[in-house]
């Protein structure tokens, strides 16, 4: 159990890092980018960008806030 | 698309990661013995063959659409994690990452470090720093080369360019004996989070159902668009001049990208 749970651990840090919060807003932008081009039709290419372009600045600002 | 956006990327995304695993073989080799470190070196060799072979065909039997969803929000994620850490460097709130320091904590450990010999490893220490130097940045090469690979559907390409920068960090290690402080390490650091953000954004939206406006060429805006942000974010954060911050040593726990 301790083997699997450091395991998780390890995939955890590898892919999602110090900021849990990036990889939530880019999964959330990504799910309604899905819901808007399959739902409502809307191609939502524009989307995307400014969002997790705005993640990154709001880590950004997290991460300077705390040092 | 052309495969060599695709090369050069995985090729420079590769090499950074294979300074810093020649960082850690040389500490090991050179301070400790050579034998033991191929051992640990070729395990971790084996080890991440194994992996490659195991999930790049699966992956790429997955429907292109599901496949660029998940392999596009992963990079992304994966990306945005570099760049911040670039970012946090360049503008001064994290210390650079330096390998002429990096190779003397390795020798600094390896040399307080008793010696033990376990079955066919004589130097138990030499083999385990090998491995997990190894292991840990090739998992970062292995990642990318699939998640390229796959969404390009074109795996061999991705591997040429991963294999490339390999050999052309070893031979030039070879050759100087040292670590290669030289390679502008942070600044690829840098272009490779603008990269793999980039390519995860195109592709995590081409998943979720979208159509970039002119198709593939999208990325000739996306990647500058996203490069200058991450420029402009560095020249906002940036502190005065004054002390760096300390140092912290690495883990070797997860690789530092």
């Amino acid at each position: 159990m301790r083997r699997l749970r450091s395991i998780g651990a390890f995939w955890y840090d590898f892919v999602v890092g110090d900021d849990w919060r990036v990889a939530v807003v880019v999964v959330a932008v990504l799910a309604l980018t899905a819901l808007l081009v399959h739902a409502a039709g809307v191609n939502a290419w524009w989307l995307v960008p400014p969002c997790v372009l705005a993640a990154l600045g709001w880590s950004l600002r997290r991460a300077v806030g705390r040092g | 698309m052309n495969a060599l956006p695709l090369v050069l990327t995985v090729f420079v995304a590769c090499a950074v990661e294979a300074v810093e695993a020649l960082t850690i073989v040389l500490a090991a080799g050179l301070t400790r013995e050579w034998r033991s470190t191929f051992q640990g070196m070729a395990a971790a060799l084996a080890v991440l063959a194994v992996i490659v072979a195991a999930l790049g065909p699966t992956v790429t039997l997955l429907p292109l659409t599901a496949l660029r969803l998940v392999v596009g929000a992963l990079l992304a994620i994966f990306g945005l994690q570099w760049l911040r850490k670039a970012v946090l460097r360049a503008s001064g709130h994290k210390s650079l990452h330096d390998e002429a320091s990096a190779y003397l904590r390795e020798v600094t450990a390896a040399e307080a470090a008793t010696e033990e010999s376990r079955g066919r490893v004589h130097d138990w220490y030499a083999f385990t720093l090998a491995f997990k130097g190894v292991l840990l940045e090739g998992l970062e090469v292995v990642f990318i080369v699939i998640t390229f690979g796959a969404s390009q559907r074109d795996v061999g390409a991705a591997a040429i360019g991963a294999a490339a920068a390999v050999v052309v960090v070893a031979v030039t290690g070879v050759a100087v004996r040292a670590p290669l402080a030289r390679v502008p390490e942070n600044a690829l650091k840098f272009a490779v989070g603008v990269m793999l953000t980039s390519f995860g954004m195109f592709w995590g939206a081409e998943g979720a159902g979208v159509s970039w406006p002119g198709g593939d060429a999208a990325l000739l805006v996306l990647v500058p668009v996203v490069a200058l942000v991450a420029l402009g974010y560095t020249v906002l954060l940036r502190r005065p001049a004054g002390p760096a911050p300390v140092a912290a040593p690495e883990s070797q726990e997860v690789p530092s990208s």
